[in-house]
């Protein structure tokens, strides 16, 4: 009974082993991200775009296996608000960069 | 027993259908990406206007950066492995996974109210500059959120002493609490990278 129960509990909620997974991953990129910068290996440029590329993948990994987000029928609405969330996320601070870029050159101020 | 095995396979049905008061405080949750969505922006348009003053290369600490990303990592497992205790009862051992990721989670709040009243003491506070203001502001919104989610996980836990059996009403509680928490962690990945690491680069 416990056994069935705890297979259960593991399916959709995640698992001791699930969540040490997820925690691994996220040390290594962790690590990864904080030795990118500290050790210098990249130019500037490729140190952003590298940690950055490693911090997107990081939430994914978080996204998984800790706020156990999956493709079934059960979380459609939750995965679509999350969706349009991260839409209108990007729209906002690209457009402010973008808008807040081309302020700064037309005004000369920088 | 037989009554037990019944009444487990009706609560694991349950657990089957997400609740709506969970999907509730999902959406919730995604407004409060919008709120840290914005307040990374301006941080992002802000981030070079020093007005004179220190940069961030100056003034943030690496190893206490790492230190808190740590932390904060290690309390999200500890309230993972409280809600596996609380999805099989045990309710005892579901409290002390919560003792131990608030005690992390205290531990954050400390060195992060610690690294301010430093940047404050050296002349570096929230109106020194256009950028220490948009980081004060990101960060702190942050701090506040730990804060409120410490809290709710003190309030969880004294409402959950006594009882042997967690209602459906506290699963929630706890589901609620436990996206809250790791979506803060969610946020310090990105505090941590596009805040401090992109500002020592």
């Amino acid at each position: 009974m416990a056994d069935a129960h705890t297979a259960h509990s593991g399916e959709s909620h995640g698992s001791v082993g699930s969540y040490l997974t997820g925690f691994v991953i996220a040390v290594l990129l962790t690590a990864a991200a904080f030795g990118v910068v500290m050790a210098h290996s990249f130019s500037p440029t490729g140190t952003i775009v590298a940690i950055s590329v490693l911090a997107a993948v990081q939430v994914v990994v978080h996204l998984v296996f800790f706020l156990h987000m999956n493709g079934s029928s059960e979380q459609r609405w939750n995965v679509m608000a999350f969706a349009f969330t991260v839409m209108s996320v990007l729209i906002l601070i690209g457009g402010t960069l973008f808008i807040m870029h081309d302020t700064a050159i037309n005004m000369m101020s920088r | 027993m037989a009554h037990d095995m019944t009444a487990d396979a009706a609560h694991a049905h349950d657990e089957h259908h997400e609740s709506p008061v969970v999907f509730g405080f999902w959406l919730y949750l995604m407004t409060d990406c919008l709120i840290f969505g914005t307040l990374f922006a301006v941080f992002a348009v802000m981030r070079n206007q020093f007005a004179g003053g220190p940069t961030g290369k100056e003034i943030f600490e690496l190893s206490g950066v790492g230190i808190e990303t740590a932390i904060l990592l290690v309390s999200s497992i500890t309230y993972g492995f409280g809600m596996i205790s609380a999805h099989q009862n045990k309710v005892s051992t579901m409290r002390m996974w919560l003792a131990v990721t608030f005690l992390l989670g205290l531990g954050f709040l400390f060195m992060e109210i610690r690294e301010f009243s430093h940047m404050v003491a050296e002349g570096n506070g929230p109106d020194r500059s256009a950028f220490l203001s948009a980081f004060f502001t990101l960060v702190g919104t942050h701090g506040l959120h730990v804060t409120c989610g410490l809290l709710w996980m003190a309030v969880v836990m004294v409402q959950s002493m006594g009882k042997t059996v967690l209602s459906e009403r506290m699963m929630n509680k706890l589901t609620c609490l436990s996206l809250f928490w790791h979506f803060l962690d969610i946020v310090w990945i990105c505090v941590f990278t596009f805040v401090y690491l992109m500002s020592v680069i």
